[in-house]
């Protein structure tokens, strides 16, 4: 029998499995797109039939970061800019959990870039989900990476003279095989896409944009939105990286001038994830690693055996 | 003079193959029954540029360098030809004959590639080989490799001339290269051994060297104290590495990348050494015996992912490879300068295991300490050595490493425990509970049902819930803290001691030291006892948590103290007076922190000098600090 019976635990569900039964009771301030993350997330966990024992939600620092402690399941929540490469090693050490990666813009595309470039480029088998603000809540409503250019801030008292980060472009580029953006005003899309970000064999970054109704007054709250597979404007293909790549750009200019396009952007379901690739070249074993541990019938190598030729 | 060893240098440029030929040479001397010792010299370069390695080999059990050598085999930098470097590198081609001669005891061989080196670019070249009685044997190596094989293979040639010289029946390198080369390089390079050794033969032998004779009781392994770290985490059945190559950690991960997928295990190369210290934190939460580590600079990155393994009670254990600092400092050179970085960074108040090996086989005991102690406590634990026990080569016997591997992960619940084990009212295990044994409140694995909870940076209620509650806060603080009391308490109760005592048991004197100076100061303190001096030693390994009471009682039980380590602000002593809370005006210092690590002879005129005479030391090479009240 499995050490981890949660994992693939055949089960129903309830979006209030992920509630924790008492406190502690959000702390985000009334109007925070975070309430939206959090909704879709536990709708698409139901929805998916997972246990809070078989998931494993990595968080940042920040107002996003605290997402975990309102959800229930196993969680780590890191330190700012690093949930990534955790929830990479947890999912490598153990690839039947479901791995679930989340933090603000802040967070995410400004002190954890590097790992965001490099989880992309590595296509992780787990879901990035990047609460997008444009702002820094936590501390105070300074200029984030996403915030447009002229964004004046206690920090930035002239006004940003930085070009926003375009994170749906970095990310097609960075290597991501699953790129989406919702919105928590948009909660069925946000849902949908979370499944099957979660469902996606490989690095999945959903770009979750989110209101800071307390810092960010001047932000435009993402109303109205539009949903660009079901608008008649736009058409393009999702597998294919070149169009996808144009109706990104198009995405992301069109925010700075105030109109909110959310949806799929690329989806590659033929790249194999990095754990597979690993896999394939024999540098990772066929049955999860962490289930060794609880084999009592495991005949562990001696390093010893191992050397004694080389070294004598 | 005769000397009792051989301590064969063999000198020439990066790239030249220095490196493997004094491996297997190292080997050579081991296998027909010699102890051996290697210290390796190179530089931050990769091709060209003046580099050695010293095999000391004797009868008798080896722990140090020695005092310089007594057979030079000098190749020339082969690389050093390329006319644009002349500018920066002068007449660098020779520098590994120049370079080394002030070391060269008296008596001693020269063995010179003619092909590459010219000796009378050498000042007073001939006036110093009358006077130090050198025998100076000139051979075209160069031209010779090149006449068999190719110009590289000039360090067969020179290991030929050397067997030829010092005695060294040829088998014991013939096999080795058997077993090591492939046939198409084979068949030259055992040509080129036997001509160069026909030529060394046919020449009149002046010299009074010779490899002794000796015979080991058990079978020998030829390992460096990075094989050592890594072979250890691997008996403690870890499974996972992550990490960024920084000189010299980039050897235990080396070692580790090429075992882990042999094993199953899994290494992974990451964009820095914040990920890596996060990945590793990352698998061990799933389940799965981690380490991470890196060298000064590397591991300043990892202070953060440091404080979050304390604070979430992860177990990971951390390798820490001292070179000089600060900054980038001397890439290549070793020094103890990181012992204040590893046991006090990271925010907050440091809960760790630290432990500093000082030999080949400390290196792997204690590694398989860190892990077994990191598990059950969860709490990290960090090994640091520095660039010279990662680098040097030495004979074990091989049933040191012959042990039974040990994958348990600790303190760790099973579903059916979980099932039975208390949850919070929002069904999260409290896995972090107020009072529990030792301090050690037990985890579930990710993916074990009953089990989930949140592991956060932030203080934490038992569900992991973030709190600000004072109460909480407190206990939660002391549980944690305790757990260093309590790891103190077991090594205490357990058999024997990471320390090691060396000398008469009644002495007058102390030498106090850590880390890889420990075989140096042991062969000053036998060297200073002979001479009439009264004194004894004691090697620490334990940093954190320190062993108070052996180290006390060692200061007690003496007049006066000298702690010997490479830096230049004495932290071990520092780290001493603080534990101790006394013992200022007992504690002087002998330190050393131009990036070559002690020599024996250095410790002995040290100690006469500044304890004994209470005199200044002449020189640069080593400084004294005096005790408090002086
Ligand atoms: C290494 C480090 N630097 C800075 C901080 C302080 N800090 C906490 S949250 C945060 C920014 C949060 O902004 P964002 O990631 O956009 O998340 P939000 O709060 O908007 O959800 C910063 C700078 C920290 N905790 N750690
Ligand atoms: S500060 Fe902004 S991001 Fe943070 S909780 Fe309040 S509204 Fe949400």
């Amino acid at each position: 029998m499995s050490a981890f019976s949660a994992i693939g635990e055949e089960t129903e569900h309830d979006q209030n499995e992920f509630t924790p039964g008492l406190e502690p009771q959000p702390t985000w301030c009334p109007g925070c797109g975070d309430f939206g993350v959090l909704k879709a997330l536990k709708g698409a966990a139901a929805e998916l039939g997972l246990s809070p024992d078989e998931m494993l939600l990595c968080t940042g620092i920040g107002c996003s970061g605290k997402l975990n402690s309102y959800f229930e399941s196993y969680g780590f929540h890191t330190i700012h800019g690093r949930s990534l490469p955790i929830a990479r090693a947890a999912k490598l050490a153990n690839p039947g959990l479901t791995v679930v990666a989340a933090g603000g813009d802040g967070d995410g595309y400004g002190i954890g870039g590097n790992h965001f470039m490099h989880s992309a480029r590595e296509n992780h088998d787990m879901t990035y989900i990047v609460f997008n603000n444009e702002i820094f809540g936590l501390t105070k409503g300074q200029t984030s990476p996403t915030s447009p250019m002229g964004h004046k801030s206690k920090t930035q008292p002239h006004g940003s003279a930085k070009q926003p980060i375009r994170p749906l472009s970095l990310s097609l580029t960075s290597g991501a095989s699953y790129i989406a953006r919702t919105a928590a005003v948009n909660p069925n899309q946000a849902k949908e896409i979370i499944v099957e970000a979660i469902e996606h064999d490989g690095f999945s970054h959903v770009d979750f944009l989110t209101q800071c109704p307390t810092w960010n007054k001047d932000a435009r709250q993402y109303v109205p939105y539009i949903d660009i597979q079901d608008s008649d404007d736009y058409d393009f293909d999702t597998n294919d990286r070149r169009e996808a790549a144009d109706m990104m750009a198009e995405t992301e200019d069109a925010l700075h001038e105030g109109t909110v396009l959310t949806g799929r952007y690329y989806v590659d379901g033929d790249r194999p994830s990095y754990g597979q690739e690993k896999r394939a070249i024999g540098e990772m074993p066929e049955e999860p690693l962490a289930e060794r541990y609880f084999d009592d019938d495991y005949e562990w190598e001696r390093s010893y055996d191992l050397f004694l030729e080389k070294h004598r | 003079m005769t000397d009792d060893e051989l301590i064969w240098r063999i000198a020439g440029g990066s790239g030249d193959g220095i490196a493997s030929t004094s491996q297997n040479f190292a080997k050579a001397l081991m296998r027909s029954g010699l102890h051996v010792f290697t210290h390796r010299h190179y530089p931050s370069r990769i091709r060209g540029g003046h580099t050695y390695t010293e095999i000391r080999a004797s009868a008798d059990p080896v722990e140090s360098r020695g005092d310089g050598y007594n057979f030079l085999l000098t190749l020339g930098d082969s690389f050093a030809r390329n006319p644009s470097e002349g500018a920066y590198y002068g007449d660098e081609e020779q520098k590994p004959l120049y370079e080394n001669l002030d070391e060269l005891r008296e008596g001693g061989v020269i063995v010179v590639d003619e092909g590459l080196v010219d000796t009378s670019v050498v000042e007073d070249f001939d006036e110093r080989v009358e006077e130090n009685n050198w025998h100076v044997y000139e051979f075209d190596l160069r031209s010779l490799a090149r006449e068999y094989g190719r110009e590289v293979m000039r360090n067969t040639a020179g290991v030929g001339v050397t067997c030829a010289l010092a005695g060294i029946d040829r088998e014991w390198i013939v096999e080795l290269m058997t077993d090591a080369m492939p046939e198409k390089i084979l068949e030259p390079n055992l040509e080129i051994l036997d001509e160069a050794y026909e030529m060394a033969m046919d020449v009149e032998h002046t010299h009074d060297v010779s490899v002794p004779e000796g015979e080991h009781d058990e079978e020998q392994v030829l390992l460096s104290g990075s094989d050592a770290i890594a072979y250890g985490a691997l008996d403690e059945g870890c499974r996972f590495i992550a990490g960024y190559p920084m000189t010299p950690w980039t050897e235990v991960f080396t070692i580790m990348s090429q075992n882990l997928p042999e094993v199953g295990g899994i290494s992974e190369q990451v964009e820095d050494e914040i990920a890596a210290a996060a990945l590793a934190l990352g698998a061990s939460h799933a389940g799965v015996k981690a380490m991470s580590g890196s060298s000064g600079g590397g591991f300043a990155l990892m202070s953060e992912p440091l404080g979050l393994a304390e604070m979430t009670e992860t177990p990971v254990v951390l390798v820490e490879a001292m070179r000089a600092g600060p900054s980038t400092g001397l890439p290549t050179k070793p020094e103890q300068g990181d012992l204040e970085h590893v046991l006090y960074t990271s925010q907050g108040d440091s809960n760790r295991v630290v432990f500093a090996p000082s030999t080949v086989s400390e290196a792997y005991t204690q590694t398989r300490t860190a892990f077994s102690l990191a598990y059950e406590y969860q709490i990290p634990a960090i090994v640091i050595y520095d660039q010279k026990l990662g680098g040097e080569l030495v004979n074990v016997p091989a049933s040191h490493f012959d042990e039974e591997p040990n994958p348990d992960l600790g303190s760790v619940l099973t579903e059916a425990e979980l099932a039975e084990a208390p949850h919070d009212a929002s069904g999260k295990y409290n896995r972090f509970q107020h009072n529990v044994e030792k301090g050690i409140s037990p985890r579930s694995i990710p993916g074990q049902k009953d089990g989930h909870f949140l592991a956060t940076g932030n203080e934490h209620m038992p569900a992991g819930h973030i709190s600000e509650d004072p109460e909480n806060r407190v206990f939660q603080m002391d549980r944690r803290m305790s757990r260093v009391e309590n790891i103190r308490a077991d090594l205490d109760a357990a058999e024997g001691s990471n320390q090691t005592p060396h000398g008469p048991e009644e002495a007058e004197y102390g030498i106090l030291t850590w880390g890889s100076n420990q075989g140096t100061v042991f062969e000053a303190i036998d060297r200073l006892n002979d001479d009439g001096y009264s004194v004894k030693a004691l090697s620490v390994s334990d940093m954190m948590p320190y062993p108070v009471d052996e180290v006390e009682a060692f200061i007690e039980s003496v007049d006066e103290v000298l702690v010997v380590e490479m830096n230049a602000s004495a932290q071990f002593r520092g780290l001493t007076q603080k534990e101790l809370g006394r013992y200022g005006e007992q504690l002087s210092s002998l330190l050393k922190y131009n990036g070559n690590p002690f020599e024996p002879a250095e410790i002995v005129d040290g100690f006469v000098t500044t304890i004994v005479e209470n005199d200044t030391l002449p020189g640069t090479e080593t400084k004294f600090v005096p005790a408090a009240g002086d």
